[in-house]
């Protein structure tokens, strides 16, 4: 797929990635399963045989080797919205602290662990400023 | 004439329907985020609102990514939660204000700002959970509903600029609304947070606090920054700040006053914040 040139301000963020035009295009089939997943049926079909149900979405390979792989930076790339992501990731009971330690490389805890110390960045604040 | 009470805001962390469920809020963990809640009930008590319009941005229940509005404004006659791909309980039904959305779309068109409107509307933990916070012993909700869904989620997002002049339209169609009701404004999401990419964990304290130190008196302080900016500065999902924004513009275009902060860090992977506004 063709990127669209960024304007000069937009100038990349490290780690993050712009759910704009582009990925949702290229995302449109992966979300549409995630969306559908605010259905309990679906998820227990998904469940029940997961390439028959990604078959009827028509993933693409990439799309579908991401999901097989629960690879959730492989999923964004692929064009997943976390939004819609967070919905296939409840399924296998993984809350945003595990989405969020996996996309990292991170431990679970350790994920959990920076979370609480970010608490810090008030008392350094409150240093500061009085 | 009605009355505009002021202006609630609040992080909407789905997470937070859990505690609550779990009934985990005298837990540690979430303890100094709950304690920001009792100056809300109190507020609420004396100002007795009977409408609430509030700005949020939906999370994929009522809008997919086939059709996604800019704004979006309800004019349902009732708004009802489903399930969001977890299968967890559902958050009470509101009761609409249709007369007075209407009266909402009408000035916003008229002061050109192309909306889409909903009959037919689902409302997800955004709105909910806010309600939940604010009358934690409703048996129904006390006020009525007008929501308004701004897109958060897919960009191009509408500019800080763009959802302050949104609100302030919507105060211009509340200050010429006939009815004798009691208006509460509130806006939902944010702080700062990041749930997706290599930086996912992303909090900053710093630019939160020039929102909460800047919404009050000089709400466009905060549309300097574009987007991307935003982003930037608050992370990707941090641009919830924008419903913020669109409700503070809500409150009118003179001074408001702060009754109420609490700020907290984390609720799940969220800088979260409440923070009770009133026209000064």
């Amino acid at each position: 797929m063709t990127k669209t040139p960024t304007p000069a301000r937009d100038a990349p963020i490290a780690g993050t990635h712009i759910f704009d035009g582009d990925a949702a295009a290229c995302g449109l089939e992966l979300n549409a399963m995630c969306y559908s997943f605010n259905d309990g049926a679906n998820r227990a079909a998904f469940l029940a045989d997961e390439d028959a149900y990604c078959a009827r979405f028509a993933l693409s390979a990439a799309q579908r080797e991401a999901v097989a792989s629960r690879n959730v930076l492989a999923m964004i790339a692929a064009g997943g919205n976390i939004y819609y992501l967070a919905k296939l990731a409840g399924i296998f009971g993984l809350s945003v602290q595990d989405v969020g330690a996996q996309q990292t490389g991170m431990s679970v805890d350790a994920f959990k662990a920076m979370l609480l110390d970010q608490a810090g960045q008030i008392k350094s604040r409150e240093a500061q400023h009085g | 004439m009605a009355e505009i009470i002021g202006g609630y805001f609040t992080s909407h962390v789905p997470a937070i329907g859990g505690a609550i469920h779990k009934g985990l809020k005298a837990d540690p963990y979430w303890k100094p985020f709950f304690d920001g809640y009792p100056p809300v009930h109190e507020w609420l008590a004396k100002a007795r609102p009977d409408v609430a319009v509030v700005f949020y941005n939906d999370h994929g229940l009522n809008f997919f990514l086939d059709k996604m509005p800019t704004f979006a404004v309800g004019a349902a006659r009732r708004y009802d939660n489903a399930d969001e791909g977890w299968g967890l309980p559902l958050f009470k039904s509101f009761e609409g204000h249709v007369p007075l959305s209407w009266h909402i779309i009408e000035q916003l068109v008229d002061d050109e700002f192309d909306i889409t409107t909903c009959q037919k509307m689902l409302v997800d933990h955004a709105l909910s959970i806010p309600f939940e916070l604010a009358y934690p012993d409703a048996s129904v909700w006390p006020v009525k509903l007008v929501p308004i869904a701004i897109n958060t989620v897919q960009h191009p997002l509408p500019s800080a600029k763009r959802c302050l002049a949104l609100g302030r339209a919507v105060n211009k169609a509340l200050a010429s609304w006939g009815g004798n009701e009691r208006i509460v404004v509130i806006g939902t999401g944010g702080l700062s947070h990041q749930l997706d990419g290599e930086r996912a964990g992303f909090i900053n304290a710093e630019y939160d606090s020039f929102c909460l130190d800047n919404l009050a008196g000089d709400p466009d302080a905060l549309t300097h920054d574009s987007v991307h900016e935003i982003v930037r500065l608050a992370g990707t999902q941090g641009v919830e700040v924008l419903n913020w924004i669109a409700a503070r513009g809500a409150l009118g275009l003179g001074a408001a006053r702060e009754i109420h902060r609490n700020y907290h860090i984390p609720i799940s992977n969220t800088a979260a914040a409440t923070l009770l506004l009133e026209p000064a």
